[in-house]
Order: C-alpha cells, then structure tokens, then sequence
C-alpha cells in the first residue's frame, strides 16, 4: 500500500512532468517540421550554392549527436553571451535534429511523385507556388505521413534528455518516484508505461493524418468510413487504381 | 572574448575525449552485436506458429521500441546494481535497437519469394535447415544496409550512457568542462568528432545501399 500512496502523492508532479514532456514533444515536433519543409525543399534548388549549403547543415545536425547539441545550446551558448530558457533549449535542440532528418522525409516524398504531375501542371500553366501547393505536396504528404510518425516517436524519446538539462519533465518525476518509494520497478514500471501511452495515443493521431492524406488524394477511404462500425463498402474496379497519377490537377 | 575559444584547452581535452571515444566505439560495437542476434531471434519468433511465443513477444518488442531508450538505461541501472555500468549499457542499448533491427528482419524474410518456402517443403527440409540454408541469407542480404544505418544511429546515441555514469565521449567532455569551467572546446570537439566518424560511414553506407540493390 506505500507505494500506492506515494503514487498518489506524486501525482501532481508527475501530471506537470508530463505536461513539461509534451510541451517539448509538440514544441519540438511543430519547429522541426518547419525546419524540414524549408530544408527539404531547399535540398531541390536550382541554385547550387543554396543546393550544397542545406546539404551542410542537414548533415551536421544529423552527424552531431543529440546530446551534443542539447549540451552546446545548453552549457556553450550562454558563454556566447546567449542564454536560453531550458524548456526552449530542449525545443531548440530536438527541432534542429529531428528537422534535420525530416529534411530528408520531405526530400524523398517529394521525388516520390511521378515526374508527369510535374510536367502537367507545367502545360496547365499553374505557377511554381500553385503547383507545389495544389499538385506535388499533397501527394507527396501522403508519403511523407509515415516516416514523419516514426520521427515523432523518436522525438517524444528524445525529449527523456531533458532531464539532463535540468528541466523537471515525466523522466525526472519518474526519478523522484523512485526515491520517496525505493521501488525501482514500481516507478519505472509506471514511468514506462506512461510514455508508452502517449506513444500510443501520438501514433494513432498520426495514423488518422495519414488516413486523411491519402482520401484528399482519392488513395483511400475517408477518416469516417475508417472509424465507423458499417464493413467498409466494396470499393470499385477504378477506385483500386493507383489515383496518384490523375488527382491533383482535378482539384 | 579573446579567451573565449583556447587552442591549449583545446588539444588538453583531445585526449580526454578519444579515451571517451574508445568506450563510445566498444559500446556501439558490442551493442550492434547483441542488437543483430537478438534482432534475429525477435524476427523468427514472432513467425512462429505458438501465439503464446508470437504474442509476448509482440508486446514486449513494441513496448521496448516506443519508450525512450535513456529512461530504459536508468530503469537497468538501478535494478542491477551489482553489474558494472558499462555492461548494462550495452546489454540495454543492444536490446533497444534489436526491437528495430527486428523489423529489418521481418521486412527481409517477408521479401524472400513465397517459392523458397514451398521449395523447402517439397525438399522435406528441417525448420532450422529451412532458415539457415535458405531463407536466411536471402533475407540478410537485403537488411545490410540497415544495420549499417542503425550501427551509425546507435553510435549517435551512446552518449545517452552518460545517464547512468559511463564515461564515453560526452560525459568526458561535460567532466572536462566542469573541471575547466569552460565547456565551449570540450562539447564541440566531441560534436566534430562525432560528425567525422559518422557521416563518412554513412557515405559508405550509401554506396553499400546502391550496391546491393536489384
């Protein structure tokens, strides 16, 4: 019964050092992903200089280790006369690295798309922003939405660093669990679960974009039809066909 | 600001940091060795044809693979505590990534032709001849590329050891830092060291990936 009580005493914090964790999970996740749009875009530029440039910095923060990073921005920078807030030096942090191999998912989803979207929208005169907005992204979305997931799985384990930089998130809380009740597997256990839970709850989040991405390409079904109890109707001879190749410029 | 960046601490911490780096390159050695084995043995048993082998073993690999990997190396920690450090890191490293490396496997095993297996049938051949002498290193082939990528993301992730006090490279590169009260020569070598060591590979890897393909 101790352990259950000192459960229930560290509820509070471990509800705040949950709070503190998805903070720098969705913090981290909505910086790195605009970190690897503008990078991975800048990957296909016609200008070399811009080209070999964002090569650079994508391999360095991939290159560098995580921890390295989150120790730079942490103990280097404030001697450089910069001082950061934790919470935004672990955002920081986690953005810049998993922004780094974002850049690559988008990179690759976008060569993904066949060269004749590319090439009709050219002969229906859309502009390049029209066609990157209307055309290639949105099938290329489609294929990004599962390697973004597993990243955002890392990046939510990632985020058990910060303890190390001295934020009170759900790893150090977890910690702290251990040492008012000495149970090492009766913290951990439930620390673990924790995050396994929120895991858990981020991926089926995701899996509901990728279900979205692929209906507003007419490659599946609607988020409805996957989430309702009616057996999903049978779907017809045309509708099987990879509709990749003729959306897009419908719309 | 003149002091700001010194030469002399500089190449004072290059050998602190390669002795770090000894222990960073023994652990993601080791821990690739049990991560591959491992990895194999997770891939096979959950095709096997006992759910009460398949399921637990589901479970256990999912649960291991979507929690992080620092709390797991503190959670051993405490519970071993008369196992060196350094032993448990490894052993606990290996076991994160063989949850990964499991599902390399299973993509190359599920590569290997549905032929191969009724070949092995019709040949009457034994379970164990069946994965060793046919499916195996037909679905190897495929992963090396993979344990080459992950063997390189483990690298990157050693420095997690300095959760539970192994002094590889960043720990001794945080140490130093704290002695010298100054961090900015110490953590960036050991960030430039980490870029030499493994974006080269990576490269390597690269030209592994399109070697390999057909």
């Amino acid at each position: 019964m101790n352990n259950v009580d000192a459960f229930i005493a560290a509820l509070p914090g471990i509800g705040r050092g949950i709070l503190v964790t998805l903070e720098l999970t969705l913090g981290g996740a909505v910086f790195a992903f605009l970190i690897a749009l503008a990078l991975g875009l800048a990957t296909r530029s016609r200008l070399l200089l811009v080209r070999g440039a964002t090569r650079i910095v994508i391999e360095f923060f991939r290159g560098t280790s995580l921890l390295v990073q989150l120790f730079w921005l942490f103990y280097v920078l404030p001697l450089l006369g910069i001082r950061l807030d934790s919470l935004f030096c672990g955002i920081l942090a986690l953005a810049l690295n998993y922004g780094a191999y974002g850049a690559e998912v988008v990179r690759g989803g976008i060569s993904a798309v066949s060269i004749g979207q590319f090439e009709a929208s050219r002969a229906l005169n859309f502009t390049s922003w029209q066609r990157m907005r209307r055309v290639i992204f949105p099938q290329a979305w489609a294929q990004m939405v599962p390697p973004f997931t597993n990243l955002l799985i890392q990046l939510l384990k990632g985020t058990a660093l910060a303890t190390f930089i001295l934020l009170h998130d759900l790893n150090f809380f977890i910690n702290e669990l251990r040492r008012s009740t000495g149970d090492t597997l009766f913290a951990y256990g439930i620390g673990l679960v924790i995050y396994f839970v929120i895991a858990y709850l981020l991926t089926l989040g995701m899996n509901a974009v990728e279900v979205r991405a692929k209906n507003r390409i007419a490659a599946g079904p609607t988020l409805r039809e996957v989430m309702g109890l009616k057996p999903p109707k049978a779907r017809s001879q045309i509708d099987q066909t990879p509709r990749s190749r003729m959306t897009g410029v419908i719309s | 600001m003149t002091d700001l960046w010194s030469w002399d601490r500089a190449f004072q911490a290059v050998p602190v940091l390669l002795e770090g780096f000894q222990i960073t390159l023994l652990a993601t050695a080791l821990g690739m060795v049990v991560a591959a084995i491992l990895g194999l043995a997770i891939a096979i048993s959950r095709r096997s044809q006992f759910r009460i082998i398949r399921w637990p073993v589901g479970a256990m690999n999912e649960f291991i693979r979507q929690t992080p990997l620092v709390v797991q190396l503190v959670f051993a920690y405490y519970l071993f505590t008369s196992i060196s450090p350094l032993q448990i890191g490894i052993t606990v490293i290996g076991i994160h990534y063989a949850t990964y490396m499991s599902e390399v496997y299973r993509a190359g095993i599920d590569g290997v032709a549905p032929g191969q297996w009724e070949a092995t049938r019709a040949l009457s051949m034994g379970p164990v001849r069946t994965w060793r002498a046919v499916i195996l290193p037909q679905a190897i082939r495929s992963t090396l590329p993979a344990l080459g990528n992950y063997a390189v993301s483990m690298f990157k992730e050693t420095p997690f050891l300095f959760a539970i006090s192994v002094v590889e490279m960043v720990t001794a590169a945080q140490q130093f830092g704290a002695q010298h009260f100054q961090y900015i020569e110490a953590i960036t070598l050991a960030g430039l060291i980490f870029l030499i060591a493994s974006y080269p590979t990576s490269l390597l890897i690269r030209k592994l990936e399109t070697r390999l393909a057909y």
